[in-house]
């Protein structure tokens, strides 16, 4: 029997279940190894129990948690597809704010019958089984792990940093133009693919287990960066307070 | 008879339609938004103008190259910064790669199982394997352009407030070339397939609503014109935009003369038919889509219209980049604060940012106007035309009619900057 596998998305921008649409060359093959029983944004099935659930998105309201909360009640397994369903993305940069301030911001006071509450992850809901990272996530990324899926192994991420792919690459420093990496505290698993584009990391795949704070001090210090400037840039992908609240 | 579909399925983000009908007549119809909010113009206000445009991209993963090169384009106009005639040609590039990709995802993807009785493209993965062979091969073709000129498909890497962070290399560009000229046949084939779908019998005329090209079909563009006479520049658009809200919905809706108005492929290929490529008209006159269709099923033919005139102007552009040779730029400063606004045609339509920045170069006030939002009120007035002539089909024909008639606009729920949801909870 081949493993039932669904698509779900809730609060985002669906990106990440573009990114695997994407996958041209891949997917009749894909289509061969599992049945897609749902996939709402390509298809109108719906219904049954499920081996696998990759769930993109946020959770930012109860009928939200309630449609989360029967995903998971008919998935064998279930993973969370992206950085807003994993550590909220970049959904969480509203946080700062109270849901009354945001309404207000953004459709003055007349609306006073709109109910929100701040996105979280997946996880301060269900039990999450495992994670794609990344803002989107990488298609070859997410290849491999729907692969140890399908032979039943549980994927491992990698424990170390984007900053060492970096260097494999022998990609020239960031830092040495003066501008803020996250390189050496995001997990690796990317091929540091926005640093080979000729941009820096932004942190999209949420930091590694054990971020090793002292030497990260000591690159900020010679090239004159304050503690600000990393915090900075740590926010706009990493700001997943609530997560476990 | 009450209708109600949760969650409709083929579409971007999430939307319900409910229809009550009582003896023959429509009592009710909603087209229902229940996408959370997502406050991104509250998200960028204190943002620096280096991470506006990559927290922009996310405001959409099928159209984040379009939200990316407005925000630059809003970015550049409020910093006075110009741009080179490379970055032009790379980024009208980009976009042209952008909206192939999008509009073959939703001709192949989202709207031909409404045609062919099937759920979804997987069962004609093995019933239709020509046909899926084109959609795929084309498909990748346009995700190659995204990913030579932008560094990937979705929330691109390379583009830059002032250009780009690195330029393609001209060996993947010649091949890339060489890529759009050996996907003719399969445009060809496309053509053939669309050229067949029985579409439903409906027309209803409304407000076309686009940019205007300058000598060229417009994707950038600095003048507004609709087919009831608005004629202005895009740093007004706020002011021939009205934006209000319903009782009855949760949506905020949008009107500029009437009540409601169309963007998107239609719009623009009757506002600008005169600048289609060669090969595109040719294509529109075998598709019957021109500048006085107004049959929304038939969106669907100017989008596959559209993509031809795309593939036709990349081969050109990319002529273009060949033939004067990629330079390494130095990226210009911004000169001040200030205020800009931009517009783009996105896959789904006129996608405007505006941003006032401060002197410390971060954003004091943003708003983002989005294609979906400027359209869900001539999607509610086309289907409230449709819906009585269907009334006596049954409730299977009629749900099925109706959800044809809103994935041929292709609306993006996820879009939603500033679509104003309810929890019905």
């Amino acid at each position: 029997m081949k493993p039932k596998v669904g698509f779900f998305d809730f609060t985002g921008c669906e990106g990440c279940q573009l990114t695997v649409l994407n996958l041209e060359r891949e997917l009749l093959d894909l289509v061969e190894l599992m049945e897609i029983v749902e996939f709402r944004e390509i298809s109108s099935d719906q219904g049954e129990a499920l081996d696998i659930a990759f769930v993109e998105g946020s959770i930012c309201s109860s009928a939200e948690i309630r449609r989360l909360k029967a995903i998971r009640a008919r998935s064998r397994q279930l993973f969370a597809l992206g950085a807003c369903a994993d550590t909220t993305g970049i959904n969480a940069l509203c946080t700062d704010r109270t849901s009354e301030q945001l309404v207000g911001e953004v459709y003055g006071t007349a609306v006073g019958h709109l109910r929100y509450r701040h996105p979280r992850p997946l996880e301060a809901f269900v039990k999450v089984d495992g994670r794609v990272p990344g803002c989107p996530i990488d298609g070859r990324e997410f290849l491999a792990i729907l692969q140890s899926l399908l032979i039943d192994r549980m994927p491992e991420l990698p424990t170390y940093a984007v900053c060492a792919e970096c260097k494999l690459l022998e990609l020239p420093c960031t830092f040495e133009r003066g501008v803020v990496c996250l390189g050496p505290l995001t997990r690796a698993g990317c091929d540091a693919h926005c640093i080979a584009e000729g941009d820096r990391c932004r942190g999209c795949r949420g930091q590694v287990d054990a971020p090793r704070s002292g030497p990260y001090y000591r690159i900020l210090e010679e090239h004159g960066l304050s503690e600000e400037d990393i915090l900075n840039e740590l926010r706009i992908f990493n700001l997943s307070g609530e997560k476990r609240g | 008879m009450k209708i109600a579909v949760q969650h409709l399925a083929r579409i971007e983000g999430h939307a319900n339609l409910v229809i009550d009908s009582a003896r023959g007549t429509l009592r009710e119809l909603r087209l229902e938004i229940v996408e959370s909010p997502r406050f991104f113009e509250a998200m960028l206000k204190g943002k620096h103008y280096t991470e506006v445009a990559p927290i922009a991209a996310r405001i959409c993963g099928i159209c984040s190259n379009s939200h990316t090169l407005v925000s630059l384009c809003a970015t550049e106009q409020a910093l006075g910064i110009e741009v080179s005639e490379q970055t032009r040609i790379l980024r009208l590039l980009l976009a042209h790669g952008e909206i192939l990709q999008s509009h073959l995802l939703q001709l192949f993807f989202l709207a031909i199982p409404d045609y062919y009785g099937v759920s979804s493209i997987l069962p004609l993965v093995r019933s239709e394997r020509a046909l899926v062979g084109h959609a795929l091969q084309l498909k990748k073709l346009a995700n190659d352009i995204c990913r030579i000129v932008g560094g990937r498909p979705v929330h691109p890497v390379t583009p830059t407030v002032g250009g780009f962070l690195r330029l393609p290399e001209a060996a993947e560009l010649q091949g890339l070339r060489r890529d759009l000229v050996a996907a003719l046949p399969d445009l060809e084939a496309s053509v053939d397939i669309f050229a067949a779908l029985d579409y439903p019998d409906f027309e209803r005329e409304t407000e076309y609503f686009s940019l205007r090209g300058d000598g060229d079909y417009p994707i950038f563009g600095r003048r507004l014109v609709s087919s009831a006479g608005v004629d202005c520049a895009v740093a007004d658009y706020q002011q021939v935009i009205e934006e209000y809200l319903v009782p009855h919905s949760n949506a905020k809706f949008a009107r500029l003369s009437g009540e409601s108005f169309m963007v998107g492929a239609l719009a623009r290929l009757r506002n600008n038919f005169d600048h289609l490529s060669p090969m595109a008209t040719q294509v529109a006159a075998a598709l019957e889509v021109g500048p006085t269709t107004c049959n929304p099923y038939r969106i669907l033919a100017a989008r596959l219209v559209e993509v031809v005139h795309g593939v036709e102007r990349a081969i050109h552009l990319i002529d273009d980049l060949l033939l004067a040779g990629l330079a390494p730029e130095e990226l210009p400063t911004p000169k001040g604060p200030g205020w800009g606004a931009a517009a783009i045609e996105a896959p789904r339509g006129l996608l405007f940012h505006a941003y006032r920045y401060a002197a410390d170069g971060r954003i004091e006030q943003a708003d983002c106007v989005i294609p979906t939002a400027q359209n869900l009120a001539n999607i509610e007035a086309d289907l409230r035309a449709l819906v009585p002539q269907l009334l006596s089909s049954g409730r299977e024909e009629l749900t099925r009619q109706c959800e044809k008639l809103i994935r041929a606009y292709d609306p993006c729920v996820s879009c939603s900057t500033h679509l104003l949801t309810v929890d019905f909870a």
